[in-house]
This record gives structure tokens, C-alpha cells and sequence, in this order.
């Protein structure tokens, strides 16, 4: 199937003749699609002028960015310090385990990408675990499985 | 005077629930017909995490704090409170609340947890936009006078005076020049800027616009984490708001100077946190740091002088100018002046933001605010300040007063304010690999020393972990620290061995046990676990029992828990549960 580029099209007419945009503009882009598809990259390539090298250089430092389509809901479990002293990477471990993928992967069926995160910023709640737009706090790995379970009926996108 | 009901919603609010809270208290105000004499401000975390803060001040009352609020709390609040004048008692703030506010001094929190972020009103009610207005009386050079005696040091880590900073800004000669804020909030462990951009967004935009009428400059950024949607959302609406107000904009407030303020959402790279990444990245490009001079303070963004502050350094400034350098420099301590905000987090009891004067021990810190340790039987064993480019510190250090000299020498740094508290549970040679993790996986790749000799370090770090340690393994990784803290091209990597260092120094007999017993004497580093209860130790509280997700624990009252290996996945959900260290 053949990508619709119009949202693209769109996009770069707004940061066409501005400098600097190219991080924003691939930020759109990426909302749009859920992660930077290889034919936006050379249309924004051609149209303004950059080289497809300078663009890949941008999108593989950042880890904001995706170069592959990632599942439904997105499990991002944080790594920070005191996420690490509260036991996050059991929680992370554990995680991996049961979906069956390690981090940075997406579930078969397409439904579970599962993320490390260096630091959500809530350390208060530590060990952390974010879920699409939704923060948990003070996570144990007994509370993972219904979480998990909770989400796998949950159709966002 | 009306009723003021004050809901706690930053982020940690939000995720315990706070919308669900509001939106009952306005259902419930509507219901009993109280709309009109209450007024619900929803504001910004205050610092505590109580999952939702509810606090109700009234003349009749005066202010009462609730904790812990839960949607199905409301109605009770309001008809008992609101409706007959009897506060909830069981509801409220506890013990710990009053201690963890008592020996704050909060200058930069002011604010947060107070107004309502979202409504300009609000800040200007609490003296907001004041500082600014009385500004265009005085000339450029009497502020930065005013920031240089203050004595305030940039709070983003380094501690460079801030007054010298922009006055290196300032007498560079260019047609235009640039303020940023660095809002790239990338320590992990730090969390005080989110909580400023949350609670009281206009303070830091305040703070910017000072700074660009001193120096001359006529545009600002803010370059914000992408990982603070709500930060970000915030700071969008506060910029609106302030333009709509001319505290933004051509000709702010009627004068001849112009200033407005942009948002650059960052795309999380944690070495963009580096001036001149940070500006790299602005501008559209990898976030690779270049060599220093030229400074960005002579040659920044687009080639332009510019002048980069942390959040917390900017929502100092309107209080030095509106109160003067004395009222601040006569806070903290001989060479570090006013408060610092720290992240407390970790195994204390409170955990959150905390402000006190520099000056303030470590110790104070943790068993003032903080409340002591979680849980005693386990007790104190370091605390870890400054984040990846910090230190752990020991007991013995515990005394240490918090300002940039004196954490300098224990051989930490004071970093953005990073302070995550650890117990006997936690190992420090796994500590020291997981911020070495951290650096490798940020390691832009630029310079050899970073991208090369940290990974040499970090596999060394994982077979000492691993039970591969050998005893030649110490002297490398000293060796290597140095070297790269000597070559490295930038802050990232001259300080990465800072926790490879400082545990090595206070902690050296735990990598020492590692090496030589292949053993983990904290209970941590996987490979040198058995899991088997020990009897000794075990108090029979089968709370392993509780927690373990594969039901692999026997446990009966008043016996020994036992571990069946065969169905245990080495989760250490157990481990970490164990109030009483009593599994190996």
C-alpha cells in the first residue's frame, strides 16, 4: 500500500524559508505518523533542500525519533536513578518476560511497544511505569500483568 | 473572602488522580449551590508527593490540608468542611507534611503548589510582572550590578557566577543577541525544573525577560524536554497570556523594549543539556558539543552572542531585583548564596522538592525534610547527588554543608540538584554501571575518550558484576576515570567517572567482595544471587510471600518462607520486599 503523503505536503509548506526547523518539522511528522516513514524523509529532502544523510544524521541521535511503525500502546518504563534504586529494572525485566519482546521492540500483534525511558521526572513515585499518556506510580511487578491486561482490550489509534 | 479550595495538579498529581478530584469538586460545589462563594485553583505539585494535595482555606478556617485525596473523599470534604464548618480529620495532612514544609525556605517554590499556572491573574495577584514593571527605570548594566552581587551562582550544575555571565553577554557587540533557558532536564533523578515550568511557568518567563533587557537581547528560547508534555503545554499558554498583557512582545509595558519568547521542544538527547549541543540542537542539528572558547556568551546561537541560564537560575532573578542583592546574598552560606532546590528521592521517608539555604548538611537535608529512612532495619548506606556526573556519598560525609565548594571536594558535583537517597539494598558497583549505562548510551560519539573509554569502563563494571571480576580491574578503572575526566571534550564526559570514582573511594570494599568472593553483598547484581531464604534473618512475615507474581514462595504463618527454584524467575520482586535483607 502506498503511503499518503498529503499530511507531509502539509507539514513542510509550514517551515518552508524558516531556519532551524528541522527538528520540529520532523516532530510533526512523526505525530502524525507514529514514528518518520522513509518516503516523508525524501520529500522533505527534495523540497527543502537538505541532504537525506543530514536528515537520518538528526533522526538517529534524537531517541525520540522511529524509523519503523511501533504498536498500539507504548509501555515506557522509567530508568532514572531513583527509579533504579526502587527496583525499575526488575520492572522492566519482568515486563520483557511476559510481552515476549526485549526493549525497543513491538509485540507481534502489533499491540505492545515496550521503552526504556532515562528519566520521567517523577521520582517521587518511583518505580515508574507510563503507559500511552497514562503515569503509574510506585509499580510492583504483581500489579504488571493487569495492567497489561487492561491495556490489551484498550483500542487508542 | 471567598472559600479557596487549592488542588495540587502537576504531573505526579495528575497520575494519582487530581482531574477526577476537581472535576467532583466542581460537580459537588454545583450540586450544593456553593459555586459561588468557592473558588477551585488548580495548581502546580507543591513538592510533597501525597498522590492529590487538597488544600481549603476560608476565613472561618484558615487553611487545611488534605492529603491523599481520592475522588470518593470529595463529597464528604465538602459537606462536612464546607457545608458545617467541621474539617475531616482523617483526611488530613499528618505529621510529615509539617515536617517537610517547616525547615524549608522557599524563594524559587514561592509559587508552585500556591497559583494557578495557567491563569496570569493569579501570578500578578502574587506580586508577578512587579519586578518587571519597575524595571525600565534603571539601565542594563545597574541589573547585571545587582545579579553580580547577589552572588547567585547558575543553578544548572556548574555554578558559573551569573552575573559574570551576562555581563560577558552583554559587552559583546553584535546586532542581535539571544537568552536561552535550558529547560533539558536530563538528570535522571532531577525533577525540580518540571516542577518550576508546572507550578509557576511566568516566574522563569519573568526571569528571561530581565535578563534579555539587561544584556540587550530582543528573542529567547526555551529549550524543553520533550519528556514534560505538560511543562510544555503550561509555558505555551503562560507565553500567550504574557504577549496578550505586553509583558511579551513589541514595546513591552509601553517602553522601547522588545521581547518575545519562544518554545524549542527537545527530541531527548541527554548531552544537549551542554550550551553548545543545546544550541546545536536549537538550530536543527545533531546536538554535538564544539570546543570552548569561543563561548556562547561571544558566539552562539546563529553565530550570535547568547545567554544560556538554567530554570532555576531565571526564577531566581525577579526576587534578587525586586528585593536586592543584600536580601539575597545575606542567604547561604560564605561562597554560595541564596537556596537551592533539590529532587529528594529514593528510600526517605518524603519524597520531593525541597529548598533550603546553601549551607544546609546533607544530613539536615535527608532527616529534616526527608523524613529519615523508609525502612530503619535496612538503614542509611549513600546518598547519590549531582546524577550522572555526580557522586556517592557515604555516611561519614553526611555532615557535609550543600554548596559548591564543599561538594566539589568530596569528589561529587552539585549537578542540578539530583539527590537520591540509598539504603543497604542498594550496590554500589551496580550503581556506579548504571549511571556508566546511562553516559555510554548519551555519549554523543563526538571524542574518542567518551565514546570508547567509557564503554571500556561500563564492560569491565559488567563483569565485576557479573562475578568475572578480576583483581586488575580496580587499577584500570582508576586509571581510565582520569584519563578520560583529563580528555574529554566536554562536561558530559569530563565528568562520566565522577560515580565510577567516588564509589571507589568511600565504597571500595564492595567492588573489592565482588572481585574476590564473587558475591553481592546488597543483594543486587544478579549473577551472584542464590535465592534462598535465610533462616537466620528470616522474621516469618511472608511478606516475599505476598509479592511474588509466579507463586513461587511456600509460606505459612509462623514459618520460614522457602524459595521453590524451579518456578522462580529471578524477578527479586521478593529481595526488594524483604524488610529484613534475610534472601541472598
Amino acid at each position: 500500500m502506498k503511503l499518503d503523503l498529503s499530511d507531509t505536503k502539509k507539514i513542510i509548506q509550514q517551515y518552508r524559508n524558516k531556519k532551524g526547523v528541522l527538528i520540529p518539522l520532523l516532530q510533526d511528522i512523526q505525530a502524525v505518523y507514529g514514528y518518520v516513514p522513509k518516503e516523508a524523509i525524501d520529500l522533505i529532502a527534495k523540497e527543502l533542500s537538505f541532504y537525506p544523510v543530514e536528515i537520518y544524521g538528526v533522526l538517529t541521535f534524537y531517541t525520540q525519533f522511529y524509523l519503523n511503525p511501533r504498536g498500539e500502546h507504548i509501555i515506557k518504563v522509567c530508568q532514572g536513578t531513583a527509579c533504579h534504586v526502587m527496583g525499575g529494572k526488575e520492572i522492566l525485566d519482568y515486563l520483557s518476560d511476559k510481552l515476549g519482546i526485549s526493549e525497543g521492540e513491538t509485540t507481534k500483534d502489533g499491540v505492545f511497544s515496550l521503552e526504556r525511558v532515562a528519566c520521567l521526572g517523577c521520582c517521587g513515585m518511583a518505580p515508574v511505569v507510563k503507559i500511552d499518556n497514562d503515569f503509574y506510580g510506585r509499580c510492583t511487578v504483581g500489579e504488571l500483568d493487569e495492567l497489561v491486561k487492561k491495556y490489551k482490550s484498550k483500542k487508542v489509534r | 473572602m471567598e472559600t479557596k479550595i487549592l488542588i495540587c495538579m502537576g504531573t505526579s498529581g495528575i497520575s494519582a488522580g487530581a482531574e477526577d478530584v476537581a472535576r467532583i469538586f466542581e460537580q459537588e460545589l454545583k450540586h450544593h449551590k456553593l459555586a459561588d462563594k468557592c473558588k477551585i485553583i488548580k495548581t502546580g505539585d507543591r513538592g510533597l508527593f501525597r498522590d492529590v494535595l487538597v488544600d481549603i482555606i476560608s476565613p472561618e478556617l484558615g487553611r487545611i490540608v488534605y492529603e491523599y485525596i481520592k475522588s470518593e473523599d470529595v463529597s464528604k470534604i465538602v459537606e462536612s468542611h464546607l457545608l458545617r464548618g467541621e474539617p475531616v480529620g482523617e483526611l488530613q495532612a499528618k505529621g510529615d507534611y509539617e515536617q517537610f514544609f517547616s525547615s524549608q525556605m522557599r524563594i524559587v517554590l514561592s509559587n508552585c503548589g500556591e497559583i494557578d499556572p495557567e491563569d496570569i491573574d493569579d501570578y500578578i495577584a502574587h506580586s508577578g510582572y512587579q519586578t518587571l514593571k519597575n524595571l525600565f527605570g534603571r539601565t542594563g548594566d545597574k541589573v547585571i550590578e545587582e545579579v553580580k552581587n547577589s552572588g547567585l551562582k547558575g543553578r544548572g550544575g556548574a555554578g558559573f557566577l551569573t552575573g559574570l555571565k551576562w555581563h560577558f553577554a552583554k559587552i559583546a557587540e553584535s546586532d542581535e543577541k539571544y537568552v536561552i533557558c535550558n529547560a533539558d532536564e536530563g538528570d535522571p533523578g532531577a525533577f525540580m525544573d518540571r516542577s518550576v515550568l508546572e507550578g509557576d511557568p511566568h516566574s522563569v518567563i519573568e526571569g528571561m525577560i530581565i535578563a534579555g533587557y539587561a544584556i540587550g537581547a530582543s528573542a529567547g528560547y526555551i529549550y524543553c524536554r520533550a519528556e514534560y508534555p505538560l511543562a510544555i503545554k503550561r509555558l505555551n499558554k503562560a507565553i500567550l497570556q504574557a504577549r496578550e498583557r505586553t509583558y511579551l512582545g513589541k514595546n513591552i509595558q509601553n517602553s522601547n523594549f522588545s521581547f518575545d519568547i519562544n518554545i524549542k521542544e527537545g527530541a531527548g538527547a541527554f548531552v544537549c543539556g551542554e550550551e553548545t549541543a543545546l544550541i546545536a540542537s536549537i538550530e536543527g542539528r545533531r546536538g554535538m558539543p564544539k570546543p570552548r572558547p569561543p563561548f556562547p556568551a561571544q558566539e552562539g546561537l546563529w553565530g550570535k552572542p547568547t545567554l544560556i541560564n538554567n530554570v532555576e537560575t531565571f526564577a531566581n532573578v525577579r526576587h534578587i531585583i525586586a528585593k536586592g542583592a543584600e536580601w539575597f546574598s545575606g542567604i547561604g552560606s560564605e561562597n554560595s548564596k541564596g537556596t537551592k532546590v533539590f529532587a529528594l528521592a529514593g528510600k526517605v521517608k518524603n519524597t520531593g522538592l525541597v529548598e533550603v539555604p546553601m549551607g544546609t548538611t546533607i544530613r539536615q537535608l535527608i532527616y529534616g525534610p526527608g523524613g529519615g529512612m523508609v525502612n530503619k532495619n535496612i538503614g542509611f548506606k549513600g546518598v547519590q547527588i549531582g546524577g550522572p556526573s555526580g557522586g556517592c556519598l557515604p555516611e561519614s560525609l553526611l555532615d557535609t554543608p550543600i554548596d559548591f565548594e564543599s561538594i566539589t571536594k568530596t569528589g561529587a558535583i552539585m549537578g542540578s540538584g539530583g539527590m537520591v537517597v540509598m539504603d543497604k539494598l542498594t550496590c554500589m558497583v551496580d550503581i556506579a554501571k548504571f549511571f556508566l549505562n546511562f553516559t555510554v548510551a548519551e555519549s554523543c560519539g563526538k571524542c574518542v575518550p567518551c565514546r570508547v573509554g567509557l564503554k571500556r569502563m561500563l564492560e569491565v563494571l559488567e563483569d565485576i558484576t557479573e562475578g568475572k571480576g578480576r583483581q586488575e580491574h580496580i587499577k584500570f578503572l582508576q586509571e581510565m576515570s582520569v584519563t578520560i575526566k583529563d580528555t574529554a571534550l566536554c562536561g558530559l564526559g569530563n565528568t562520566a567517572p565522577n560515580p565510577v570514582l567516588t564509589t571507589m573511594r568511600y565504597f571500595l570494599d564492595e567492588y573489592k567482595i565482588h572481585i574476590a568472593e564473587k558475591a553481592c553483598p546488597s543483594h543486587v547484581c544478579l549473577e551472584l544471587l542464590k535465592f534462598e531464604v535465610i533462616n537466620d534473618k528470616c522474621a516469618k512475615c511472608g511478606k516475599c510471600f505476598g509479592v511474588c507474581p509466579v507463586g513461587a514462595i511456600d509460606w505459612k504463618k509462623k514459618e520460614y518462607a522457602k524459595i521453590n527454584k524451579e518456578k522462580c524467575i529471578k524477578c527479586k520482586a521478593c529481595i526488594n520486599a524483604c524488610p529484613f535483607m534475610a534472601i541472598e
